[in-house]
């Protein structure tokens, strides 16, 4: 049990300091980087509590796709040495009141969650699903999601496609005059089209450029 | 606390026994691709140190290892050392899950084939790491570069490996090569293995698809700046990549360790040995292609990975889902 604890402690304290770091960092590929590590440090969690399917698709999905993307747009901006200004009174200051209603939020949110956590423990005995032990968690997930969830989950889909649209639709622009390569065009072009013989006057020469 | 204690020692040399073979292998490999494609080309290849030039890749290690490693004034210091390291530890960590035989593999986990999968979606962190940090414009082309076709080609290995998952009804990787025992899966899935092939020689930026690294153009891509040993680890990183590709190729489809003819004399041979021998075939397939296939331009390698190889692989699952469903042959669990 207490290898359990030791290793519990160290990566929630790694997550914890990493997301501090997150915000702190001066240089903001810094931060991206403490992201990851953030990320890396709760999927680490999440499989010491045996939820191990969650953890690897977090590993892939945020860390193996959105976090790339996150480092790609950072690294693009050139704003590698940003002035941290939040604690300066400028003009800029206007983000700061909105900032801290959402923190606020969070904060009570939190609270609820663990107000629920301490004082209804009988809670999670609630849940009318049954998960049976002996299935990994792979299946019971798959289990869930396929049958009495089918409809949220499909609903879910079905506005991940439709953002996934509007970004293409959002980013998409076709600009007049570039010449496009058509590999089928390329392919299937013919020798007697690309060969023109042309009787040339002596002294007179033959315009080429149709 | 002494239980603890023997524990960490019996889990540090089951680690060591799969490490060091792995690291030598490696090294050995480097020398069959170099001989492979010296083959093709009708040269010599290396041949001078040791017998057959065996010991060639021992030497460069030592030359590696004397050399001054280099750090650009104007890098990101912390970050350009810490790439290499990502890369190599990330190619090695994966190795923990490879089932060599029924009883003999490191970590027997559930969700295996994800695990290999999110490891290798991590790979890419050592060449963007490597490209940013050396604040120059060859690696960070070569970086942006690699990063776009890592995340893309990912996609697709993602779809095919759904295709194997349904036919076996299990994440774990011991599951997917017991499933194999009828009939191995390059058989019904064999457009599958092709892509899978293809698509695994763009995730390791292997030749046809080593734009990363495209020394016509972009010098050395994101290792242009490295020198000494920390360029040997990239090196070491991107070869035991390889090496994993391929056994994970063997794993899906060519039945991992079982043996393809089980009557008395062959059924001697220890499974491990059957692993090694398929994950040799792959490789001497992917030095095969470096030898003969010219290099891709870059917007034909993303057009093969989105338009090509995405919608075929989609189009393969919904032919394996309803294949199976029909003839009701969903694996039970």
């Amino acid at each position: 049990m207490i290898v359990h604890a030791i290793f519990f402690y160290t990566f929630s304290l790694i997550a914890i300091l990493s997301a501090i770091m997150v915000t702190v960092s001066r240089n903001t590929v810094h931060s991206v980087f403490f992201l990851i590590l953030d990320f890396i440090s709760v999927s680490c969690l999440f499989i010491m509590i045996g939820a191990e399917f969650l953890g690897m698709i977090m590993l892939i999905v945020y860390v193996g796709a959105v976090a790339v993307l996150f480092l790609f747009v950072v690294m693009m901006l050139n704003v590698v040495e940003q002035k941290n200004t939040l604690f300066e009174s400028d003009s800029n200051g206007k983000h700061i009141p909105i900032g801290l209603l959402i923190s606020l939020i969070i904060f009570f949110e939190v609270i609820i969650v663990i107000g629920g956590w301490k004082y209804k423990p009988d809670l999670l005995n609630s849940i009318s699903l049954n998960i049976s032990s002996e299935l990994t968690n792979t299946h019971s997930l798959g289990y869930i999601l396929y049958t009495d969830y089918i409809h949220l989950f499909q609903l879910s889909g079905i506005i991940l496609l439709v953002a996934m649209i509007g970004a293409i639709v959002l980013t998409f622009r076709r600009r007049s005059g570039l010449k496009r390569q058509s590999y089928f065009k390329q392919i299937s072009r013919e020798k007697v089209e690309g060969v023109d013989l042309v009787s040339a006057d002596s002294k007179k020469g033959v315009k080429i450029d149709v | 606390m002494q239980e603890y204690f023997y524990l960490l020692l019996s889990e540090i040399y089951k680690i060591l026994f799969l490490l060091v073979p792995v690291l030598v292998s490696v090294a050995m490999i480097v020398w069959l691709d170099r001989r492979m494609w010296a083959f093709v080309q009708k040269r010599r290849g290396p041949n001078v140190v040791g017998p057959f030039g065996l010991f060639q890749s021992l030497a460069d290690a030592l030359k590696y290892l004397f050399k001054e490693i280099i750090i650009p004034a104007s890098s990101n210091k912390i970050i350009f050392i810490l790439a290499p390291i990502v890369t190599m530890t990330l190619a090695l960590i994966a190795w923990a899950v490879i089932p060599f035989s029924e009883d003999f593999v490191l970590a027997d986990i559930n969700v295996g084939i994800l695990y290999i999968f999110a490891v290798s979606s991590l790979g890419v962190y050592g060449i963007i790491m490597g490209g940013w940090a050396s604040n120059s414009k060859y690696p960070f082309l070569g970086a942006i570069r690699s990063a776009a076709q890592m995340v893309s080609y990912e996609v697709s290995i993602g779809i095919i490996i759904i295709n194997v998952l349904l036919c076996v009804g299990s994440l774990n990787l011991s599951d997917i090569v017991l499933a194999q025992e009828k009939i191995w899966f390059i058989v019904p899935l064999f457009p599958m293995f092709v892509i899978f092939f293809i698509s695994a020689l763009a995730e390791t930026n292997r030749p046809p698809f080593d734009l990363p690294e495209a020394e016509a153009e972009l010098v050395a891509g994101y290792q242009t700046e490295y020198s000494g040993m920390m360029y040997a680890m990239f090196w070491l990183g991107e070869y035991a990549n390889i090496l994993l590709m391929c056994s994970l190729g063997s794993i899906l489809f060519l039945g991992g360790w079982l043996s393809p003819i089980n009557i008395y004399p062959f059924d001697l041979i220890p499974s491990p040995i059957w692993l090694i021998l398929k994950i040799l075939l792959l490789f001497i397939l992917f030095s095969l292609v470096k030898a003969i296939v010219p290099r891709y331009r870059y917007d034909q390698l993303m057009r093969l990975g989105w338009k090509i190889f995405l919608p075929f692989s989609l189009f393969w699952v919904v032919l394996t889902a309803s294949y199976l469903l029909y003839f009701n042959l969903l694996p039970v669990i």
